[in-house]
């Protein structure tokens, strides 16, 4: 069993898994719904069609999993960026709170919306 | 191709200079000639005081790692004829003190070999009457990448990570341990655990891969760095599933 | 050890070199890695707007509308640019390293890198397809 940090291969877990939702997802919809929609190359769904698709316990899970797991992945890695890139190691009870914390507030806040959709 | 090059070499004489200066070279460039011969050149026929550390010239000791314009190499296998006519920058391995001219203390490191217990460990020892471990070639292909590490520290002076905090135990340290926890004859996995699961283990790591490149001898220290955070988060899931399954 | 080591006229002082902050410019792969680093803003950005579009939706027509015409504006439509290339980059980096991170043996052999990448690619372009597909195609 791990030593002196047990958390650690928890919070790497999920780093790596978010790291694969957010590869596999983020590139079609940040582009189907930032550049295709907008620029009108394709025509937006109309919002029954989202109710629809959105609105399926499947999909509710989905947007659950995907945006907490991706969110684990940005506290983990940006963590670290905070550290090597801007070398302030000293501050990292503050940089855990923000990023660890900003992440179970997401997930929070994703449980929610996906439990509200209509 | 010209057949005389400029090496701009790194001094440092700390009983009169506290900073590190540049000296230039000018020497004949014969197309079989590596850095290192270069080297050999200044201090037989031009300034003796050079100082370097130097031994097999060929690619297995791991003595005569330094900076050839900036990169991590191994001064016995970079021909000087890539580089003519120069000026070619010769200083010594960056994230280490330098204490004279090109050399630099690999104490640190030292230290930190020792404390991933690089050797077989077994619970029982076999008596000698039962003769030799055995191990099938698949067995020692799990493990014998790692094997070839020449504790040359070009991955450790690639390492920004390394630079920005010398306590990370840094990548030869991890794929030594990695070569005897894959190794069939070895018990010892979870001690070394213990040293590699602290947060300067192989949580420091954030996989830059500048280590996989610059090692001579291919070892790849940053899938072993890699490979051993997947099996550590596998054996914590365990843990946390299966208590008692997974000791 | 070397790290509290005492000076004295035969134990000469060391050089140290302080890395500076700026040490990420001086090579090109460290640039490629912090950009690779910076892309978990991105998709910080992604999972914040998918969940903007969620709420939208949740709220009704009106809401969606004025949500798909907020990103036309030109400021928006350039942030999610920039964020669908750090996506792009954080995809094809984590690809690409996936086969050091995992090693799969199928029936007692190595199963080669090329393999791994190339399946987690097949993956992405599966969930691209199933994605446009549940948004855009008519059933």
């Amino acid at each position: 069993m791990p030593g002196r940090r047990p958390i650690e291969p928890l919070l790497w877990l999920l780093f790596s898994t978010g790291g694969v939702m957010s590869a596999l997802f983020a590139p079609v919809l940040l582009f189907l719904f930032g550049i295709a929609f907008p620029l009108g190359w394709l025509t937006p769904p109309d919002h029954a069609r989202l109710l629809l698709v959105f609105g399926h316990p499947l999909a509710r899970l989905f947007i659950l999993v995907v945006c907490s797991l991706s969110l684990f992945h940005w506290a983990h890695r940006f963590r670290y960026t905070l550290y090597d890139g801007l070398q302030i190691k000293h501050l990292n009870e503050a940089i855990n709170a923000i990023c660890y914390g900003g992440a179970v507030l997401g997930t929070l806040a994703a449980a929610y919306l996906a439990w509200t959709i209509p | 191709m010209s057949d005389r090059i400029t090496l701009r070499v790194a001094r440092y004489r700390p009983e009169r200079e506290s900073e590190i200066t540049f000296e230039d070279y000018e020497l004949p460039c014969p197309k079989d000639w590596v850095v290192l011969d270069g080297l050999n050149h200044i201090k037989d026929q031009m300034d003796g005081t050079l100082s370097y550390r130097w031994s097999c010239r060929m690619g297995i000791c791991g003595s005569c790692g330094m900076l050839v314009n900036g990169e991590p190499k191994l001064t016995c296998a970079t021909f000087l004829s890539d580089y003519a006519p120069g000026p070619l920058k010769v200083e010594p391995l960056r994230n280490f003190p330098v204490i004279r001219d090109l050399i630099v203390d690999l104490g640190d490191f030292m230290g930190k070999l020792v404390r991933v217990k690089p050797w077989i460990i077994r619970r029982v020892e076999q008596p000698l009457s039962d003769g030799e471990y055995r191990q099938t070639p698949d067995e020692l292909d799990e493990y014998k990448q790692f094997s070839m590490c020449i504790n040359c520290m070009l991955c450790y002076s690639a390492c920004p990570i390394y630079g920005l905090d010398p306590h990370f135990i840094g990548p030869a340290a991890i794929a030594l341990a990695q070569r005897y926890n894959l190794d069939s004859r070895d018990e010892g996995s979870a001690e070394r655990m213990a040293v590699l699961s602290e947060h300067d283990g192989i949580w420091g790591c954030t996989f830059v891969g500048e280590c996989t490149k610059v090692c001579p001898k291919h070892v790849d220290p940053a899938a072993a760095i890699q490979r051993y955070k997947l099996q550590s988060a596998i054996d914590w899931v365990k843990g946390f599933v299966l208590p008692r399954a997974a000791q | 050890m070397s790290q509290d080591a005492a000076y004295t006229p035969y134990h000469p002082r060391w050089h140290r070199t302080r890395v500076s902050t700026w040490w990420w410019l001086g090579r090109g792969s460290y640039f490629l890695f912090i950009l690779r680093e910076l892309s978990s803003l991105a998709v910080a950005w992604f999972v914040a707007g998918l969940l903007l579009l969620i709420r939208a939706v949740s709220a009704g027509p009106a809401a969606y509308q004025q949500f798909l015409a907020s990103a036309r504006l030109p400021a928006v439509l350039g942030l999610n640019a920039i964020a669908l290339a750090f996506v792009v980059l954080h995809a094809i980096t984590w690809f690409n390293l996936a086969p050091q991170a995992m090693v799969v043996h199928v029936a007692g052999r190595r199963v080669p890198g090329w393999c791994i990448a190339a399946s987690n690619y097949a993956a992405l372009v599966v969930a691209t397809a199933v994605i446009y597909g549940l948004l855009t195609l008519t059933w």
